[in-house]
């Protein structure tokens, strides 16, 4: 699919209309560190490229009240530099930090990282452990989509022709509420996940979890929320057996492959360690507020 | 299909040039432009000798379009030196035998430059984290980290 014109809307509605009244293939480019790389594989298909980086909104991220408002299009670079961000969401943070190279956060999003749909993308699980909710623009008007309904499938969303995924946006934690991302890669840099976990904790004034959300990723075709690994942590004190329960329940609900990045075992029993081990830095952080 | 008129500034420099909505940066810097300091490696975002600032932001040039440098600013290895005389990095570079083919190694100067620019005294680990996206073939990477990190303490000793 070789690029064969390039747009640059000034605004949502004009995205939209570009993106909605076409003839050939469109597509959305935001630091295309993956729309690149596609638009060179062996297929004819011309394709027309509508780069959102000039709509101010689209790069911005701003603290409402206490949660993120997140442009979609704001380079992961830019992202992890913000100490504010990063405060109320490490592991959203730290998740952003893994992807790629120094090169490649300069350019990559996490609504690219989201919309590009891969089964190991590092931010998804962590926008997903925080309840994140996708707001999606198109020519009948806006919708609003949870995280974990976005990816319906390998390289695949939910949004149609014509539709922009135009904010992210994540409501403010309660008190004592934070978050860990861990992922398992073979190297210690530039890889992708083999698996991964992210966890959301919130405690109460003694330490017993009352809320958590987990999410696990690349061990199905899609990220996915785990609530019975939840469930085994809140009304604990993240003991050893609220641990074992939340790691059982993530490698219970895993539906990995084997590939020659790891088997389908490897994949379920170190999902399961990553969850115990998220969940604890989770709780952590969380006694830390 | 016409090409595109792209006005941007290369090094400082006031630059335009055509090019078609498919062309990279780096095919454009390299080809059209003669800026061949620019090294093309594997052409996927995995290497980064291609490595140059856009707006600041360090990028490959592999993974940019030419059109998207409209109204940017990029800077490559050929604004790195004062002209024949070499910026600190380069010449601890060849202090330190930090290059073999040479093929990284202006993509790895490039590269420095802002790990230094926003770290002015990293950790070896640190250095090694954020050049972790500049592949040297010629696996030569302790000397480079050598440079790398006698270079930093050069630089904060002049600053």
């Amino acid at each position: 699919m070789p690029v064969v014109e390039y747009k640059v809307p000034e605004n949502i509605d004009a995205a939209v209309s570009m993106l909605s009244n076409t003839q050939l293939s469109t597509k959305v480019m935001a630091g295309g560190t993956d729309l690149i790389i596609q638009s060179r594989a062996q297929s004819s298909d011309p394709l027309v490229v509508v780069d959102v980086k000039h709509i101010d909104s689209m790069m911005a991220a701003v603290i409402v009240d206490g949660g993120l408002n997140l442009g979609p299009s704001m380079s992961c670079a830019q992202f992890t530099a913000r100490h504010d961000i990063k405060a109320i969401y490490p592991g959203l943070v730290e998740a952003a930090y893994l992807i790629g190279s120094t090169q490649v956060q300069g350019r990559s999003s996490i609504g690219g990282n989201l919309c590009n749909a891969s089964p190991a993308a590092d931010t998804i699980p962590a926008l997903i452990a925080n309840g994140a909710e996708c707001v999606i623009q198109g020519p009948q008007g806006e919708r609003i989509v949870a995280a974990e309904d976005f990816v319906t499938g390998v390289g695949q969303n939910c949004m149609a022709q014509g539709e922009l995924l135009t904010r992210i946006q994540i409501a403010a934690p309660q008190a004592n509420t934070s978050d860990a991302y861990l992922r398992f890669i073979p190297r210690t840099e530039m890889d992708i996940a083999v698996a991964g976990a992210a966890v959301s904790v919130t405690l109460d004034a003694d330490g017993t979890c009352t809320a958590a959300r987990v999410s696990i990723g690349a061990v199905a075709t899609t990220a996915l929320l785990v609530p019975d690994a939840a469930k085994a942590l809140i009304g604990t004190k993240l003991d050893e057996a609220a641990l074992a329960a939340a790691a059982a329940a993530a490698t219970a609900a895993s539906k990995p492959i084997s590939d020659r990045r790891g088997t389908v075992e490897f994949r379920r029993h170190v999902v399961g360690v990553l969850t115990r081990r998220a969940a604890v830095i989770a709780a952590e952080r969380a006694k830390e507020k | 299909m016409a090409k595109i008129h792209v006005n941007t500034s290369i090094n400082g420099e006031v630059v335009e040039f055509l090019c078609e909505p498919h062309e990279t940066l780096l095919d454009v810097l390299r080809n059209d432009l003669q800026l061949t300091g620019t090294k093309e490696g594997c052409a996927s975002g995995d290497c980064g000798a291609c490595s140059v600032t856009v707006n600041d932001a360090l990028v490959c040039s592999c993974l940019v379009l030419g059109v998207e440098a409209d109204g940017a600013e990029i800077g490559t290895i050929e604004g790195v030196s004062n002209k024949d005389q070499l910026h600190v990095i380069q010449q601890k570079f060849l202090e330190h035998a930090a290059l073999q083919c040479g093929i990284c190694t202006p993509g790895l100067v490039v590269s420095t430059k802002k790990l230094l620019e926003e770290n002015p005294n990293p950790t070896e680990e640190e250095a090694r984290y954020y050049l972790a996206g500049n592949l040297c073939r010629c696996t030569g990477y302790d000397k480079i980290i050598r440079a790398v990190l006698d270079a930093a303490e050069t630089m904060r000793g002049a600053a």
